[in-house]
């Protein structure tokens, strides 16, 4: 690795860990597109700091600077004092300075006789292998600035982030503490600018969208969205640096000999995008393979224990003999395909808790227990709605079957101590009488719905 | 009429054609952006004019061609690409709406800037004209019709600012119940999805087809800021899509000149002038100004101190002293400072208060306005002490700001509550 290699891969890493940590303030606010004003809005400042005071570096950051802050205060008084909504207050201005810095540039080039043509191409894109020492250093200090003050302003923000009317009822400056993000965002995204471009946006937005995937705690977000957005600089850097190809021995992205030409900041952004992919999807709880396997979970428990109520209560007349029950019978029950209470029948004899007896099914010892639990629970809920709630004894049915799956042991001994005991009939496991006809009418359309 | 349009000067013809297509992608933009304000999806025009580069380059690959049908096609499928992702990282994803936003753009942004060095490094893709444009240059591309040069961005802008009037015309009703209470449109039986993902459609395709020759900024600032504009000047739809529309036209006109004698880049002049033109609403809108309310604000204030001065004049006779305040006094006594001033000014213009020397005297005018003051004043001490049970200790200072609010009719009503409409709680008689 080359030393100025070395450089770049410093100050994107710490700039993508810097940028992930205060996007997450943004993204948890709902401001997340204020980087995106931000990094448009810098656009007139630096026009106008290079026509006034020429090339000079500190000039033109100080512009850039003071733009951002001018952007962000105007949309905030915007949408303070007129009816405009936030997203066309910040689009707004985020245009018109955007086309400010375009009009200013159409000056510049004007100027310099078409010169900087490039200007506004390394503007949007950046340039990170231009990245000097005195660069990291800055971005050093305003890395440990940032995280100097979010540790001294943890409690504000964190209070701030998830709920801003209860922190202004207890009397907290919520605006000079909502400036004080902005203003720090504003400052990491103009120096992240050179080198990452437009694009600033996408590192404050993506890590923090991706750590929250994988934590409901504040302080373990920050950590995480830290570490994704300097992972992503750091392997972002290498990949355009052709280093990670050389060192894993082939080019994962195809790019053949053009490696050295690819642009840092998109690569960045890319490898950040593929970590927040990845977790969308396998995130252990907010995950779509999680959600959707949750969902199927639920789904099928609710299928087992519907197939249970009713062999129960077409086995009710005859209780504590376990009658042999018809698949036909069943059938008219519910509202199932024959294959679809087949595969239940299976599914219940592989789990114990049904046995096939003379051309018909029956509910096994363990099956009965199983089932009186749960018809139980359901009439249970069907009485407490009757009587709490007031509800029609033919109203409660519903309600009933869809609940009886999720209500615990504790909830249920707490309906029994609620009601009276003698509600609850003297018939094997303690089970009251149904309060409504039992009748394939009264069936709910969750029946209907099975898992695709 | 084409030879009378040939013969012209040929810097007329360029401005005629700049400030026509200027004003008809203005427009076609403004009147999309009217349902993007009102369903705070205004960023949405933004995140377009980003993702639509990888649909470029994606589509170049493909057929290898740089055609405007094949630019077109590509980068309306990565429009519409982009509208569903977003819709559905944020329902499916539980991503925050502004967050779905932002991966989304950047993350295909960068997609396309890879895929550019990638696969069409060779080709030269501006990056300045797809942001700011070559609307100064839009008479060079041209194409012909019916014997007659015209520039090709009319070709592809006009169609499509016919069909969004068309759809807004067929899709009037449903388009603004989905826009203003999406959840009733649903309940009466209107697809809201289907509305969402048609307007989503327009505004990808009106992007697309704007952006080759104005540039995204120009279009992301018409999609956003005619409509805000609009929206603060009325509360009616037809009539915020008809303002909407001549501020488009008139950003075109005026961005154009302005760019012209600046001698600077048109699309971002325009986008500028748009932008003030935002400001000025902002500042000066009749009823939603920021100036407007404060003028509003301030002649409120003076009324109430006006006719505070006119109550305590009137009771000073009431008690029958011979003693008159005299102007420093009557300042004093509302509070100093200008509004004081401003409102005994007003008191003394309109004939309700004369001198007497260098004391005050309430006219004849003055007493009767006076009268039906200390009226509404006590009634309402009157209605508070008997039907809130209020003491009667209290009910000064609720009477003080309630007397300015309480017209004629009002007072009628209060005076059929109360059971003694002639004396207050204090005693005193009430004026009728």
């Amino acid at each position: 690795m080359t030393y100025p290699t070395l450089i770049v891969l410093v100050g994107t890493t710490l700039l993508g860990s810097t940028a992930g940590v205060l996007g997450s303030f943004a993204v948890l606010r709902r401001r997340a597109l204020v980087g995106d004003l931000l990094s448009h809005a810098a656009l007139p400042g630096l026009c106008l700091a290079f026509l006034v005071l020429g090339r000079s570096f500190s000039g033109m950051v100080a512009g850039a600077l003071l733009a951002g802050l001018v952007a962000i205060g105007l949309m905030t008084l915007v949408c303070r004092f007129t009816r405009t909504k936030e997203d066309a207050a910040l689009g707004i201005v985020l245009s018109t300075f955007f086309a400010a810095g375009v009009v200013l540039l159409s000056v510049i080039q004007k100027q310099t006789g078409g010169g900087s043509r490039a200007g506004l191409e390394s503007y949007i894109f950046g340039q990170a292998a231009g990245m000097n020492l005195r660069d990291v250093w800055m971005i050093a200090g305003l890395s440990l600035a940032s995280l100097v003050m979010v540790l001294l302003l943890y409690k504000e923000l964190k209070l701030l982030s998830f709920d801003p009317g209860f922190a202004r009822a207890q009397g907290w400056p919520t605006f000079l503490l909502d400036m004080t993000i902005m203003g720090t965002l504003c400052v990491v995204t103009v120096v992240g600018l050179p080198a990452v471009g437009i694009l600033m946006v996408a590192l404050l937005i993506i890590p923090a969208a991706t750590a929250r995937f994988w934590t409901e705690r504040l302080s373990l977000m920050l950590v995480l969205a830290a570490m994704v957005g300097g992972m992503a600089g750091a392997v972002g850097t290498l990949l355009s640096a052709g280093l990670l190809q050389e060192w894993i021995g082939f080019d994962p992205l195809a790019f053949g000999d053009r490696t050295k030409n690819l642009p840092t900041g998109p690569l960045i952004v890319l490898c950040a995008t593929a970590v927040f992919l990845a977790s969308l999807l396998f995130a252990p709880r907010r995950g779509i393979v999680a959600r959707a396997a949750a969902g199927l979970r639920l789904r099928a428990k609710t299928a087992r224990e519907h197939l249970l109520r009713t062999l129960f209560e077409l086995s009710e007349p005859h209780l504590p003999e376990r009658p042999v029950v018809t698949l036909e019978q069943l059938l008219a029950q519910r509202a199932w395909s024959r294959a679809w209470a087949r595969w239940l029948v299976w599914w219940g004899q592989r789990r114990g808790s049904v046995e096939r007896a003379g051309g018909g099914v029956r509910l096994t010892e363990a099956g009965l227990g199983r089932a009186t639990k749960l018809v139980r629970a359901h009439r249970l809920w069907e009485l407490f709605l009757i009587r709490g709630a007031n509800i029609a004894p033919d109203h409660v049915h519903r309600d009933a079957d869809a609940i009886e799956h999720l209500l615990t042991p504790e909830l249920v001994a707490e309906l029994e101590a609620q009601l009276e005991p003698a509600a609850v009939a003297e018939l094997p496991g303690g089970v009251p009488e149904s309060p409504h006809e039992i009748s394939p009418h009264n069936t709910s359309p969750h029946d209907e719905e099975r898992p695709a | 009429m084409i030879e009378w349009f040939t013969s012209l000067d040929p810097n007329t013809q360029t401005a005629f054609w700049i400030i026509l297509i200027g004003a008809m992608t203005n427009t076609a933009c403004a009147l999309l952006g009217c349902y993007l304000v009102l369903r705070r999806m205004s960023m949405l025009g933004d995140a377009l004019s980003h993702a639509v580069l990888p649909g470029l380059v994606v589509a170049f690959v493909l057929t290898g061609s740089l055609g405007i049908y094949t630019m077109f096609i590509g980068a309306l499928a990565a429009g519409i690409l982009t509208a569903v992702l977003v819709h559905w990282l944020h329902r499916g994803g539980g991503v925050p709406e502004d967050a779905s936003m932002g991966v989304v753009f950047t993350a295909l942004f960068a997609l396309g800037v890879v895929l550019i060095k990638r696969y069409a490094s060779a080709v030269d893709l501006d990056i300045d004209c797809v942001f700011s444009g070559v609307l100064d240059m839009v008479d060079l591309n041209t194409v012909r019709i019916g014997g007659f040069d015209v520039p090709r961005a009319l070709v592809s802008i006009g169609p499509v600012l016919a069909l969004n009037v068309l759809v807004i015309l067929l899709f009037w009703k449903e388009l603004l119940l989905s826009s203003f209470d999406s959840g009733l449109a649903t309940a009466m039986g209107f697809k809201a999805g289907f509305f969402h993902y048609l307007l989503m459609v327009l505004v990808a395709m009106t992007t697309v087809a704007s952006f080759e020759q104005v540039g995204s900024i120009l279009v992301v600032a018409m999609l956003i800021a005619p409509g805000a504009t609009a929206h603060l000047l009325t509360d009616k739809l037809g009539r915020m899509m008809g303002i909407a529309a001549g501020l488009a036209v008139a950003s075109a006109v005026l961005g154009h000149f302005a760019a012209v004698y600046l001698n600077v880049n048109t699309a971002g002049m325009m986008a500028v002038v748009v932008g003030l033109f935002y400001l000025a609403a902002v500042l000066l809108a009749p009823r939603y100004g920021v100036l407007s309310a404060l003028v509003r604000n301030l002649q409120m204030s003076v009324r109430v101190v006006r006719e505070d001065l006119l109550g305590m004049l009137y009771r000073l006779e009431e008690l029958g002293v011979e003693r008159r305040l005299g102007r420093g006094e009557a300042i004093e006594a509302v509070g100093r400072g200008p509004l004081a001033r401003l409102a005994l000014r007003g008191l003394l213009r309109r004939g309700d208060v004369k001198r007497e020397g260098h004391l005050l005297e309430l006219t004849d005018r003055g007493r009767e306005q006076a009268t039906g003051l200390v009226r509404a004043h006590r009634l309402w001490e009157a209605y508070l002490v008997e039907h809130l049970g209020l003491p009667p200790d209290h009910v000064h200072e609720p009477a003080m700001r309630t007397e300015h609010y309480l017209g004629a009719a009002l007072q009628e009503r209060v005076a059929a509550e109360v059971a003694d409409a002639e004396t207050d709680p204090h005693g005193r008689e009430i004026p009728s």
